[in-house]
């Protein structure tokens, strides 16, 4: 059935023995171990967190350090020509299936909200077949959405639930949805997409000048992107603020809040994470000179990052903030 | 690094640190029999407790901490594991890769593992006990009626699903790309198609579970309301996204298994596999269906009426790609030259008994006699038809199958034919009476039962003790193979083997294929 093939193969770049993984794993299980920790401390100790948070940060810089070390080395091998065209593959359908679970988690958020939305709402303010319990159960709830009055506030508190509206939102007016057609240029997210989206057109101006060999305009272009992903970043922080400290939108208010803030909180630690990757890439080419117009996979994968961030982010503004 | 041949290091840090595939297939399976020992000794105490009716041994709460460990330590510590296992040695071997794509985060994933297992079985000793809310873990119970460690739980399941998607992303990588000159897709063993097949499963789903947990963490200490109806949530959303990821996932356990019986019974038959190309494209529409038919497991939650239907058809369908599968493995042994060794005798308890379970599935499958069914021994039979007769046979015949290749020395038939047998005897005593319990109205997870299940419990108990002691017998089997089994350097141990990890020296070396033969 098989010979040794004849032809000239290039040889696949099996790595020797590496500590990496075994760091990597000290990093991440302390810092999930101290996250748990500190959880637990909070929601059901005396408070009192000094201990765990030590066990966090240790892992977390622990696993931050090594992961730096670990794509440093990745980065060495190739700079040295040790990684064959079909590794390149093999990082290149690495990236493309992490993105795709990437998707995947966001889905489930989104899955969350539609169904919510669509069947939960109606059924708690007694609609159709779901909703025969509602005289017994939320007697008085009206679904809305956003929803400033929760069921448990309907009927005025239920035993054994945290309670579901700590801050004191209340009105539609004061959610994140877009209120005035007026007004639309006050409205933060409206800015906020438009931010995100030229990010992710400089970006790909930035592969053409790279492309074309043309690497200050690749430079300028990426650090163009990354200054409007910091903008990004700010400009949520400052939504937040509002929410919290005007509007009393929070984590706790009831679904709404608990949707929103996590479906956009995940959305904004996914722009950190992506905007950290492209930052490297610019310190690379800035500072390194790294990155030619026929190998330049550590951008290529930072940028396809940024796209997918930026395609939530569509599908966010759809859901979260228009509709 | 040169290009000089090398073998393995010496000592602990052989293992700590390598990045053979090889060496960790090996810490993969070693792992998961350590965890299915573990999850054993929990069943054990399931079973003995269940072996009268009234209170005898445990507690109440410490019961349901026994099912809820048993549960999660052998679907996510036993099974999963050992077919990641077994693709780490075989799938390179059957593709003529000189390794997996990405050799260093391969270790990574696994070294994850054991520590995650750990801080699980950990919560034992914790303030206020285990987990105790089923493997499922539905909110409130897992949420506002959680013991504290729940978020240790919770974390490890972040931990177990970020080694599982790394697996998987290895895999996909390795099949996608490594495959040696000649070795296209059409060619490729079946074991390496429903690997990559379950790989793009496992990504897809162990996101969703990641964010299933993630929600409930964010209730339990950040106050939102995703499974709470007093903040305009819902309790069933929670079993909607888990089923989303559970139904797939039961997949995800037995598609590997598919793939290992596809390469033995060929073998034993001496008859090349029938049906190859129905076998993928069956494998295929599994994976597919598998993620429309979740809620077959919440028909009694309350859904409406359209959904019931939906999900109960879409069910059915399933049975179409299992039965083409289970047709051609009979159909390849049709007319062959068959002899039975102990793979080939698992393979054939695994046709038998997984058909059996296909069959209570398909029952399960009627959205109105499931109101009878539901949470219910009936449903604690299927599974384990599927799970244990299915998964963890087909586990045994693959390390009888590929065991002399391994380590080069060759077990000893005489045990590993006991060993079936008495797996198989004790595993019919164990589950075929919980059928008839469970129709009869026995619920499940429960420490005590009417008096009128005495009977049958009793012959479980029995049966679970025996399937039970089996497992040593097969631990002492493989452990004196390795140690002083016969010796062998055939390459091809099995003279119908087909395959490119029988062309491969006996016990295989430590690299294989560091230039890629030619497939033809
Ligand atoms: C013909 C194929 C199958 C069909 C039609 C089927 C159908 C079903 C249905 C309807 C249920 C829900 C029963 C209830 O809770 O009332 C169920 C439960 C279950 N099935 Fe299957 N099944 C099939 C194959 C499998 C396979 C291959 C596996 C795993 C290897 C599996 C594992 C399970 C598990 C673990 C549960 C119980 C989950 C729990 O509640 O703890 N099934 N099955
Ligand atoms: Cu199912």
């Amino acid at each position: 059935m098989t010979t040794q093939s004849s032809t000239e193969y290039e040889k696949y770049y099996v790595p020797e023995k590496s500590k990496l993984a075994v760091c990597a794993t000290i990093g991440l299980i302390s810092s999930t171990f101290g996250a748990a920790n500190v959880m637990n401390d909070m929601t059901f100790g005396d408070g009192a967190t000094t201990g765990s948070w030590g066990i966090f940060w240790f892992g977390l810089f622990f696993f931050s350090a090594t992961l730096f070390g670990w794509f440093r080395m990745a980065i060495k091998e190739n700079l040295a020509g040790m990684n064959s065209a079909q590794l390149k593959k093999s990082y290149v359908l690495g990236m493309f299936w992490f993105i795709f679970s990437e998707v995947m988690f966001f889905l489930a958020f989104f899955g969350a909200l539609f169904y919510v939305r669509t069947l939960v709402g109606p059924w708690l303010a007694g609609e159709g077949e779901g909703g025969r319990m509602n005289h017994l159960l939320w007697e008085g709830f009206n679904y809305q959405w956003p929803m400033p009055l929760t069921p448990q506030e309907a009927v005025g508190g239920v035993a054994n639930q945290p309670v579901a509206n700590m801050g004191t939102f209340q009105s539609y007016e004061q959610s994140m949805a877009f209120g005035e057609a007026a007004a639309w240029y006050l409205w933060l997210p409206m800015w906020n997409t438009i931010v995100l989206l030229s990010s992710s057109f400089t970006v790909h101006v930035a592969h053409m000048g790279l492309l074309d060999g043309n690497k200050r305009k690749f430079n300028i272009w990426l650090g163009i992107t990354v200054a409007l992903g910091m903008l990004f970043v700010a400009l949520q922080a400052l939504e937040y603020y509002e929410a919290y400290a005007h509007f009393g939108l929070t984590l706790n208010s009831g679904i709404y809040g608990s949707t929103f803030f996590m479906l956009t909180g995940f959305h904004g630690f996914h722009v950190i994470m992506g905007m950290t990757m492209l930052l490297i890439q610019w310190l690379r080419s800035v500072r390194g000179g790294h990155f030619t117009a026929d190998d330049h996979f550590g951008f290529e994968a930072s940028s396809w990052y940024w796209h997918f961030v930026d395609v939530v982010w569509v599908f966010l503004f759809l859901f979260v903030y228009i509709l | 690094m040169g290009d000089h041949h090398h073998g393995p290091a010496k000592g602990l840090s052989r293992w700590l640190f390598t990045t053979n595939h090889k060496d960790i297939g090996t810490m993969y399976l070693w792992f998961s029999f350590s965890m299915f020992i573990l999850g054993g000794a929990f069943a054990m105490i399931i079973r003995a407790e269940l072996f009268q009716p009234g209170m005898q041994l445990v507690e109440p709460a410490f019961f349901n901490q026994m099912t809820t460990l048993h549960g999660l330590v052998m679907v996510f510590g036993a099974i999963m594991p050992s077919f990641v296992g077994l693709a780490n040695w075989m799938i390179p071997m059957m593709i003529g890769a000189p390794d997996m794509a990405l050799p260093r985060m391969n270790n990574w994933s696994f070294w994850i593992l054991p520590p995650a297992f750990l801080i699980l079985a950990g919560t034992l000793f914790m303030e206020g006990g285990a987990p105790n809310f089923g493997w499922t873990f539905y909110a409130p119970l897992s949420t506002t009626y959680a013991p504290p460690s729940v978020t240790y739980f919770i974390f490890s399941i972040h931990v177990l699903g970020l080694s599982s998607i790394m697996g998987s992303i290895n895999i996909i990588a390795t099949v996608m790309n490594m495959r040696a000159p000649g070795m296209t897709y059409m060619k490729m063993p079946l074991f390496v198609w429903t690997w990559l097949i379950t790989a793009f499963l496992l990504v897809a789903v162990m996101p969703v579970l990641a964010g299933a947990v993630t929600m409930m963490l964010m209730d339990i200490h950040f106050g939102t309301s995703f499974f709470s109806a007093a903040g305009g949530g819902d309790p069933v959303l929670f079993q909607h996204i888990f089923w989303f990821f559970g139904h797939p996932e039961v997949y995800i356990i037995i598609l590997p298994a598919f793939g290992v019986v596809s390469q033995i019974i060929p073998t034993f038959a001496r008859k090349p596999l029938f049906g190859y190309d129905s076998m993928v494209y069956a494998t295929a529409a599994i994976a597919f269906l598998s993620f429309i038919v979740w809620a077959h497991h919440m028909y009694t939650v309350g859904m409406p009426v359209a959904g019931e239907l939906f999900f109960m058809y879409a069910t059915m369908l399933i049975a179409v790609p299992t039965g083409v599968k289970v047709f051609n493995w009979v159909t390849t042994m049709w007319r062959g030259a068959m002899t039975f060794e102990t793979p080939m005798l698992f393979c054939m308890g695994f046709l038998v008994l997984f058909t059996i379970g296909g069959f209570t599935g398909l029952m399960l499958s009627i959205a109105p006699a499931d109101f009878q069914y539901h949470d219910s021994y009936f449903v604690v039979a299927h599974f384990h038809y599927v799970m244990v007769a299915g998964a963890v046979f087909s586990m045994s015949a693959a390390v009888y199958y590929w065991l002399p290749k391994w380590c080069g020395r060759m077990y000893n038939e005489t045990m590993g034919k006991t060993h079936f047998w008495i797996s198989f005897i004790g595993f019919n005593i164990t589950f075929f009476p919980q059928h008839f319990v469970g129709l009869a109205g026995m619920p499940r997870r429960i420490p005590d039962y009417a008096l009128q299940f005495a009977d049958f419990n009793m012959m479980s108990s029995i049966g679970a003790f025996i399937y039970g002691a089996s497992q040593i017998l097969f631990l002492y089997n493989v452990i004196a193979t390795i140690v002083a089994g016969k010796p062998t350097s055939e390459a091809k141990t099995w003279e119908g083997a087909e395959g490119l990890e029988w062309t491969v020296a006996t016990p295989a070396p430590y690299h294989t294929f560091e230039t890629p033969p030619q497939v033809r």
